[in-house]
């Protein structure tokens, strides 16, 4: 694909190269679904111990599990909780990504700015979010502010560190190839340095964006006021030993986090995987 | 080391070319102590072609950096008449997101000249690389050689009076080496810049060059001058006379003893 003259020989061996990378890809897919089917046989064994030990609620069987999440009322509380988290989720992401970026772009202006600056991103990250919960709780209040800013706390950091990372891995040449032309910082910035950047950055909203959802489901745990997400739904099926809607919620929950990854790598490759190879 | 004068292999000025580069008692220390350059006494005229040779890490670049204003000269002057400068770096340095139209137009872009203009003289400077047909090719869907061409080409659009070229060919293997070569003399008699070019090729600076100067190693000072008498346009077959083996065999010479 990337050649670009003298092709004229490889049309052949080209054909024979297609058919076995796409074998290679239907063996390289089963893997992961043998290893599925290998998981819930496994969890149909345990569920059958504790079965026999009469506590069923603990681990239940797959196919309740899969009932209980199909069932049309439960179903409808799975799918507003799931609404209101994503609303959360994606609300606290994109205030990370907007103060993830800025704080990144004001460090990179100056060396003394980011020796100024990083160590609290790094302080931010190094404390434990759980601790500042009740905290956030009780400063503003216990519904979708709080959630959202716990949101925030927990998603905040890839953004900045991918970002500044990127803004910095510009090389020397090509920073000095737009100084030669007298190119003042803010040309500097959006036509070199930013678009450089782009797929660390983008490394780091993938990062942020499954974070996002963490930090939705646990400030819901802690505020159970407002609209109840996921993280509530949780908590009543957990105390009322509905071990199967448990289950179920938790299996939202997590396939919300897969698919908010999912999308944001999609997005990555959208944009930059012309010019990077975006993993 | 000799403290005798340059030898140079004829008077150092033929036909005196009005100067559009001259360094003067050019010396450079680093903030760390090392001194990089010293003494360094060097004019760059209109149709000249100077190479300057030395092993890596003799200052060669720094004598670029300076001339291009990357870097101050602790001591001496630097005089430049004029601001219309190309520097070809050692990497082709083009944007990875930007095709070759994008890449070639980018110094006018930073110069904020209009759309059309940068548009126009960029297909111009991709033909005469002879990259046309690749304008909407990416960087990475391109050969080393084909980089170094749109990398040139970038610093043609801005129709450079001067030219720096800091081992612009180093890293390409032998045969797109010589091949550039041959392009950058066409150009050189076509669009009459002058060129200061950095290399560790003997052969490749005597070959491109009207003057090559030998630069010692740390602190860097240029010890031999040695004025290139074939005539432009060069005939590629220049390269297996005995006259150029010969030229090349001082040059080497100079080269060597500077350094022992």
């Amino acid at each position: 694909m990337t050649t670009v003259a003298q092709d004229v020989t490889v049309t052949p061996r080209r054909a024979v190269r297609t058919r076995s990378v796409s074998l290679r890809r239907l063996v390289s897919l089963s893997r992961p679904v043998a290893a599925f089917l290998l998981l819930i046989g496994i969890w149909y064994a345990v569920s059958a111990v504790y079965a026999a030990r009469g506590l069923p609620y603990f681990v239940p069987y797959p196919h309740k599990v899969l009932t209980a999440m199909t069932d049309p009322t439960r179903l409808q509380d799975l799918l507003t909780a799931l609404l209101n988290s994503t609303q959360v989720a994606m609300t606290g992401l994109a205030i990370a990504i907007v103060l993830g970026i800025s704080w990144a772009v004001v460090m990179s202006q100056a060396p003394w700015v980011e020796r100024s600056l990083f160590p609290y991103a790094v302080v931010l990250q190094c404390i434990p979010i759980l601790a500042l919960v009740p905290l956030i709780g009780i400063l503003f209040g216990y519904n979708f502010i709080a959630r959202v800013i716990v949101t925030v706390l927990i998603s905040l950091f890839p953004m900045v560190s991918m970002t500044l990372f990127g803004l910095q891995s510009v090389a020397r040449q090509q920073r000095e190839l737009f100084q030669l032309q007298g190119a003042d910082r803010w040309t500097l910035l959006t036509k070199l340095q930013f678009p450089a950047a782009l797929p660390s950055i983008f490394v780091g909203l993938r990062t942020s964006a499954g974070l996002s959802v963490v930090g939705a489901v646990v400030g819901d745990q802690f505020f159970q006021r407002g609209n109840p997400g996921l993280g509530v739904l949780i908590q009543v099926y957990a105390s009322r030993l509905q071990g199967s809607d448990l289950y179920a919620a938790i299996i939202v929950a997590s396939l919300l986090g897969v698919a908010v990854f999912v999308l944001f790598g999609w997005l990555g490759r959208l944009v930059v995987g012309r010019w990077y190879d975006f993993a | 080391m000799s403290l005798t004068t340059t030898p140079t292999s004829a008077p150092a000025t033929v036909q005196a070319p009005a100067t559009l580069l001259g360094f003067r008692d050019v010396a450079m220390t680093f903030p760390d102590g090392t001194v990089a350059l010293s003494e360094v006494n060097l004019t760059v005229g209109r149709g000249e072609f100077v190479s300057v040779v030395g092993p890596s890490g003799c200052g060669k670049s720094t004598l670029l950096r300076i001339a291009s204003g990357l870097e101050q000269a602790t001591t001496g002057s630097v005089e430049l008449a004029t601001d219309h400068i190309g520097y070809v770096f050692q990497d082709a340095t083009l944007l990875p997101w930007r095709d070759v139209q994008g890449n070639v137009e980018l110094l006018a872009e930073l110069k904020g000249r209009g759309r059309k203009s940068r548009a126009q003289s960029a297909r111009e400077a991709i033909r005469l690389v002879g990259l046309t047909g690749f304008e909407n090719h990416l960087p990475k869907q391109l050969s080393g050689g084909m980089r170094m061409r749109a990398s040139l080409a970038r610093s043609f659009a801005l129709d450079p009076e001067l030219f720096l070229f800091d081992e612009p060919f180093g890293a390409l293997d032998e045969i797109t080496r010589s091949r550039l070569n041959d392009e950058l003399l066409r150009l050189f008699v076509e669009q009459s810049f002058a060129g200061l070019f950095i290399t560790h090729s003997v052969a490749e600076a005597v070959y491109l060059s009207t003057k090559v100067v030998v630069m010692s190693g740390r602190p860097g000072r240029l010890v031999a001058t040695f004025e290139v008498p074939f005539p432009m346009p060069r005939d590629p077959d220049i390269r297996f006379s005995p006259e150029f083996a010969e030229l090349v065999g001082k040059v080497s010479h100079a080269l060597k003893e500077a350094h022992s």
